[in-house]
């Protein structure tokens, strides 16, 4: 008998936390509203069927509680009544599943006018790199990595001596562009998360991931690493400032390009076999890959 | 009542039965023994032991969380270790191990009516490298530089390196190989209950007479033997990358300015090969807990499960379907986009013969004769959290719903209440449910309402709310979420209360290993049958079952499993092994 009440109760009191309590996601600064709205059909449609079943539930507890002399009926299938339900179910599974494509289709879909921002991880800060004049990243390699070129810049590639390089400081976008946001890490998996944005991507050694999106209010935001990222995980955070157009091109002006950066080293740099800056502590670890490598 | 079924309707045994070893002393009878219910015992009581210390892991995580910069001890190398080892053990070490090791053993052979599994000795096998498997685990603990703390999914690159605790110590190495300890036993036991299953049936027992119990856990060895090669795969090419310097997952990388010597490997196709092993084992885990529910529901309503053959092709269907869901876990792994489209929607598929299910399972309680027994409560509490659970899921198998919530406490929160919560009070009812049979006597009634009700409502209380947080954007597998912005004064309010929830839920398990253990000589003497239920496990001439299970002569199957409250019979159940026909039996076939 308690059941049946704590069953109703349980209904009652999850969907009064869903709309009194005071937790709920933070106010949106991209276009990905598509996504929020998306969500809100989600709580609609598992929100009723989660009330409909555990109603029904008390309801048979309450109805159908043993008493003396009671007898449960016997009724092995009922094959109309399953194929109404699978019926209702299937279309339940559409009206989520449509709309989850149609923007994820969106989603994918870099729009021609967005900007390249390309985003580097690694233990545990972000760094980024904007393109310069030509509108264009140069390409990179992990294997190009030094300290004088954090983010692994390939110097032969002239479309990179005129990329703006931002080492572990804060991001600025300007508001109301698409940005396409380039992922990339140099150690382990990070993942670029502004929980504003609603958008997230996990960052690869090796490869490179995206998503885009528009930011739509200024402000700063703070980035979270989502992927799980050693001992550092929790405190890799980050500043993305949205700015009106004027503060960002203030902004742009005050950074680097990547030839500023590298001009007095770049000799030094471009001489240095990629790969062969190994610690004496890890020459066991060589000679096993050579064997491990055949 | 009238006319008796012909006794040629049952087949003739095909091979005589063959004579079963037996044993001569105390070592081989309780120890080394070959009979599938001590296996099932000892796999029991060993995953139980672990599981407690999972327990303890998950306290001294919600005392970070609930209480932030309380507790020195818990570093941030300790936190992810904590978080590490409590998933593995709850996931492989408790309940694989318990659904198919423990559940498994002891009700596969009982309920289709064999003497035995039909390997005894590699069934014994199975267990020890199963305890060989937990103490590797265990060792970790006390290993140079301690387990280790990658999470339980084990990503590469970081799980092998220094960044991470145990990375370059012993405790990855430790992981890795206690995971291929496990499969390999676990391999023996499974190739046992799916044998046991197609060749082991006594006379009689078609497979659409077969409890839903054994349906649903020989679906999920079925499964298990197909998925567990990927991860016993994936944790070699791990082990070699890690202690021979290979590059099957490690590309060119700069680990703290220093360059590696690793090139050319894929981080992801470990996640490719994981998730083929981790999604089926959602499933390895849900579907034992499916078809024991089914029995629960259906010995304690008194009634038939409606829709039985429904419900054997939703077991298989879900099994099948899940094998090509896997990348869901990886929407936001960077993978090819255009693979969203395909995974959402086989996802979103599933639900549908999932929901079949959770609709039989309450329409067999409507005009059912519903005894609130302590089994039954944990059944209604499996349908409620599984149908929260199973709902949340929409949310995240919905590929552009997953984005904002992916590496969220919303993931926390949905997993432990499908595959956490759920299955575990299906194993709670099942223990009460079968104790009777174990030990010949009853579990305490009292001690039981309060353990189902301290856990039923605790757990909710804990997991509900989590989700929220996670809508929040609160990340999971933060130690530390102070300077998390979107991480506001109330919703820590709401983490210490979640923390000091999780503290209760485990003390009332305390309890219930208490009741577990004070039963076993002063419980309430129960009899051969006491829920009066038709399968052949309660039709043993001894109780507890002797070695064998059956007596002289192995039981003849008349009827399906569901034979309750038959229009016209006299008791509102009929054995599966009684001959004759009673009133008006509708046995689908």
């Amino acid at each position: 008998m308690a059941i049946a009440l704590v069953l109703v109760l349980i209904v009652v009191g999850s969907v009064l936390f869903h709309f009194l309590s005071p937790w709920w996601w933070t106010p949106i600064a991209s276009n990905w509203d598509y996504i929020d709205n998306t969500i809100i059909i989600t709580f609609w449609i598992t929100g009723v069927v989660f009330a409909a079943v555990v109603l029904f539930m008390a309801y048979c507890v309450f109805r159908f509680r043993h008493r003396e002399g009671n007898r449960a009926a016997y009724e092995p299938e009922s094959k109309r009544l399953e194929w109404w339900l699978t019926v209702v179910t299937a279309a339940g599974v559409t009206a989520l599943l449509v709309p989850g494509l149609f923007v994820w289709n969106r989603f994918v879909n870099v729009p021609s006018d967005a900007t390249d921002v390309e985003v580097v991880g690694q233990q545990w800060q972000w760094s980024f790199r904007l393109p310069g004049k030509d509108g264009k990243l140069g390409t990179s390699d992990t294997r190009d990595v030094t300290p004088e070129n954090p983010l692994g810049v390939i110097a032969s590639d002239p479309n990179g001596q005129d990329d703006v390089v931002v080492e572990a400081a804060d991001l600025h976008l300007p508001v109301g562009k698409p940005v396409k946001m380039l992922l990339r890490s140099i150690d382990v998996l990070h993942d670029f998360y502004v929980p504003e944005f609603r958008a997230k991507m996990d960052m690869i050694p090796g490869s490179v991931t995206y998503f885009w999106f528009t930011p739509t209010k200024t402000g700063t935001f703070q980035v979270l690493c989502a992927e799980l990222c050693g001992q550092g995980h929790s405190l890799m955070h980050g500043v993305v400032m949205v700015d009106s157009q004027e503060d960002y091109l203030a902004w742009l002006g005050e950074q680097q390009t990547f030839a500023q950066l590298t001009a007095p080293e770049q000799t030094g740099s471009a001489d240095q076999i990629p790969g062969k800056t190994i610690a004496s502590g890890q020459e066991i670890a060589a000679e096993l890959e050579t064997v491990g490598s055949r | 009542m009238v006319d008796v079924t012909p006794a040629d309707a049952i087949p003739p045994a095909e091979v005589a039965e063959m004579e079963l070893y037996h044993p001569h002393s105390w070592w081989t009878k309780y120890v080394f023994s070959q009979d599938a219910k001590v296996i099932a015992i000892q796999y029991s009581a060993t995953a139980t032991a672990i599981g407690f210390v999972a327990l303890v892991l998950s306290w001294l995580m919600r005392l970070q969380l609930g209480f932030p910069g309380t507790f020195d001890f818990i570093t941030p190398e300790a936190y992810y270790q904590f978080i590490t080892m409590h998933g593995m053990i709850m996931v492989i070490y408790l309940l694989t191990a318990l659904f198919l090791g423990g559940f498994g053993n002891y009700l596969i052979p009982l309920m289709v009516g064999a003497r035995d599994m039909v390997f005894p000795y590699v069934n014994m096998l199975s267990y020890w490298i199963y305890l060989l498997a937990v103490l590797v685990l265990v060792a970790s603990f006390f290993a140079p530089g301690g387990p280790t703390g990658a999470g339980w999914t084990l990503y590469p690159p970081q799980a092998i390196m220094t960044g991470t605790p145990g990375g370059q110590d012993w405790g990855i190495m430790l992981m890795l190989v206690s995971l291929i300890l496990f499969i390999i036993g676990f391999t023996m036991g499974g190739l046992n209950y799916v044998v046991t299953v197609l060749q082991g049936r006594t006379r009689g027992m078609t497979l659409m007479r077969l409890p839903l119990t054994v349906w649903g856990i020989f679906t999920a060895t079925v499964m298990a033997l197909l998925a567990f090669p990927a991860l016993f795969v994936a944790c070699v090419m791990m082990l070699f990358d890690r202690a021979l310097g290979t590059s099957f997952f490690m590309p060119a990388i700069v680990e703290m300015g220093e360059q590696l010597q690793h090139s050319g490997g894929s981080p992801i196709l470990f996640q490719h090969l994981f998730w083929f092993f981790g999604h089926p084992e959602v499933y390895i885990v849900a579907l034992p807990a499916f078809g024991i529910v089914s029995d629960l529901i259906s010995v304690h309503a008194r009634k038939n499960i409606f829709g039985y053959r429904m419900m054997v092709w939703a077991i298989i269907g879900i099994g099948a379907l899940s094998f090509v869901v896997w990348a869901h876990h990886m929407y936001v792994s960077g993978m090819h986009p255009y693979f969203g489209f395909f995974f959402a929607t086989t996802t979103l598929i599933i639900a549908v013969p999932t929901a079949i299910k959770v609709y039989n399972w309450v329409l067999t309680l409507w005009r059912g004769d519903i005894h609130l027994t302590i089994p039954m409560l944990f059944a209604l509490a499996f349908i409620v959290t599984f149908v929260n659970g199973g709902l949340t899921g929409l949310f995240l198998g919905n590929v552009v719903v997953d984005v904002p919530l992916s590496d969220t406490m919303f993931v926390v929160a949905h997993f432990h209440m499908v595959m956490g919560v759920a299955p575990i009070v299906v194993i709670f009812g099942a223990i009460y449910h079968w104790y009777p049979k174990v030990t010949g006597r009853m579990l305490d009634e009292r001690l039981g309402q309060f353990h189902f009700w301290v856990t039923f409502l605790g757990a909710y209380l804990i997991f509900f709310p989590m989700h929220y947080i996670g809508l929040m954007g609160v990340p999971r597998r933060y130690n530390e979420l102070t300077d998390v912005t979107v991480m506001t004064e109330s919703a820590q309010h709401l983490n210490s209360f979640i923390s000091i929830m999780a503290f209760i839920v485990g003390f009332a398990q305390i309890v219930f290993l208490f009741n577990l253990i004070w039963s076993i000589r002063h419980g309430r003497e129960a009899g051969g049958n006491p829920w009066r239920a038709t399968t052949l496990e309660w039709q043993t001439p001894q109780t507890p079952p002797a070695h064998g299970n059956f007596g002289k002569e192995l039981p003849i199957v008349y009827r399906w499993a569901y034979d309750y409250s038959v229009p016209g019979a006299k008791e509102d159940f009929i054995p599966q092994n009684m001959p004759g026909a009673f009133g008006t039996s509708r046995e689908p076939a």
